[in-house]
């Protein structure tokens, strides 16, 4: 309810700068609305959407996965700590752009090159919210289950993984609307299609409708896949602390 | 099966780089089906040997000799239960091969059956170390070790629970050790007591018992206290052994 009343704030607020600002800065919602249409009719809209949210996918599986695994490997041996820290605030201080352009001049105007890109902009994130997490296991449940001669899944995926979830929920939190963000710069860079590469045409073009049309779809989409998948995650995994009494 | 136990010597170092000892000549030896009762000062190091006899800890000097392949199960001063899983989750997945008829009647003598599903945090301590020992007898040890697992627990349910720990060490051909402030917990479970020293902990004196646990008395179990209180007094490193002089008829 209060999130519908929000949402009504927004659009008036919208209405009213649009009334002022003149329609062509900042277009009605209802024009913009008109456009999207539009473009989800011609097939245009779910062509880019599609080629993004893909991107994202691959991009952010791949993150989370090598940064996890290089997290847990950096908070649980000193000599790769020691070893990786330098790289990860290289790569933590590193500008998106510089990572982009890079990968494009490197590997080309691929797929590969973009999704490795948006991947490296991730990574390290993801490794120290991980490596936090694995320097704050408990030793107390790693001896029990050592006593208990848990075997090596077992431990895994009773003892370890629910102590790291809440550290790898932040990280897909923080890493995924850091990929929302560079994955546009990206495509706007060396992609022929996509939500960034047809905001580019936008921009070139002056369209402001078509430019807003993209730019709330996309953001839509990110709200749903927060609210869908996100966070019933963050509280699946917390499941067991809301209950205690 | 035997477990022989000889640390000669255990040390830390602390923040400050001094090298603290904290166990210095620790010896002896259980035999299958025996209970063995360590009574110590508190802070003498008592938790740091079993952390050893574990093998949690190797990094000392000396010699454990456990039996080979020996199924270990240890209810630690603190239940350490995983806080994510329900108290039946808890219980199977350090026992995964436990029948069910077995785990009911467990839960039912522990008095956990309605706290089957309930997570560790919705739990009392005292109830939560009955769910580590519960977790401990359902693996069906062959070595048994217990720290403290009767504190804080109400006189009416200790006197329970040592009587269930008396029957599963009856029951099974098992080595249990057992760590306790409770002289009473002691006189009344143990074949062999072992007094340790204030800290660096010194093995002080061996005193066996020779009445079968099921047949001691109420004026033996005072005369086992009376030896034990004799023997605490006249701590002082050094002091007679008594081992191989059964203490009571």
């Amino acid at each position: 309810m209060l999130r519908l009343l929000s949402f009504v704030m927004f659009l008036a607020t919208w209405w009213i700068a649009a009334l002022l600002a003149g329609s062509a800065k900042l277009p009605l919602p209802s024009a913009v609305l008109a456009v999207a249409v539009a473009e989800a009719r011609s097939g245009a809209l779910l062509l880019h959407l599609g080629a993004t949210l893909g991107r994202v996918t691959l991009a952010f599986t791949l993150a989370m996965a090598l940064g996890s695994a290089i997290g847990y490997m950096m908070g649980r041996i000193r000599l790769a700590d020691r070893l990786g820290d330098p790289w990860l605030i290289l790569l933590l201080n590193l500008p998106a752009l510089v990572v982009i352009v890079l990968a494009y001049i490197w590997a080309g105007l691929t797929e590969v090159a973009a999704i490795s890109a948006i991947a490296i902009n991730k990574l390290p994130t993801a490794v120290v919210t991980l490596r936090e997490g694995t320097r704050a296991l408990d030793p107390a449940l790693d001896e029990m289950a050592t006593v208990f001669a848990f075997p090596r899944w077992r431990r895994f995926r009773h003892v370890l993984l629910p102590q790291l979830a809440p550290y790898i929920a932040a990280a897909a939190r923080s890493g995924l609307s850091l990929v929302w963000k560079i994955v546009l710069v990206a495509e706007l860079l060396g992609r022929p299609n996509g939500v960034g590469f047809e905001i580019g045409i936008a921009f070139q073009l002056f369209d402001i409708p078509l430019l807003l049309a993209y730019s709330l779809t996309f953001a839509a989409v990110v709200l749903v896949i927060e609210t869908l998948l996100v966070q019933p995650f963050e509280l699946r995994t917390s499941r067991w602390r809301l209950r205690a009494a | 099966m035997r477990l022989d136990v000889n640390i000669i010597s255990k040390s830390f170092t602390s923040a400050a780089d001094k090298r603290h000892e904290v166990l210095a000549g620790i010896e002896f030896t259980l035999y299958s089906g025996e209970i063995g009762v360590v009574v110590g000062p508190s802070g003498c190091g008592k938790s740091t040997m079993l952390r050893i006899l574990a093998g949690l800890d190797q990094d000392f000097e000396g010699q454990i000799s456990r039996p080979r392949k020996a199924r270990l199960a240890m209810v630690f001063q603190e239940p350490r239960l995983l806080p994510w899983r329900s108290v039946e989750d808890n219980v199977r997945l350090a026992a995964p091969d436990a029948e069910e008829a077995k785990l009911a009647a467990l839960f039912a003598v522990l008095e956990l059956t309605a706290h089957r599903d309930h997570f560790p945090g919705e739990l009392s301590l005292g109830l939560a170390r009955r769910v580590a020992l519960a977790r401990a007898f359902a693996v069906e040890p062959d070595f048994l070790i217990l720290d403290e697992p009767l504190a804080s627990l109400d006189d009416a349910l200790a006197h329970r629970l040592r009587e269930e720990i008396a029957a599963l060490a009856a029951n099974r051909p098992m080595i249990t050790l057992l760590v306790t402030h409770s002289i009473d917990d002691a006189v009344h479970l143990g074949d062999r007591l072992f007094l340790l020293s204030s800290r660096p902990a010194r093995l002080l004196h061996r005193m066996p018992v020779a009445t079968p646990r099921g047949e001691r008395s109420a004026a033996v179990i005072a005369a086992l206290k009376a030896d034990l209180a004799r023997l605490d007094l006249a701590n002082t490193p050094g002091s007679a052994d008594l081992d191989g002089e059964p203490q009571s008829k």
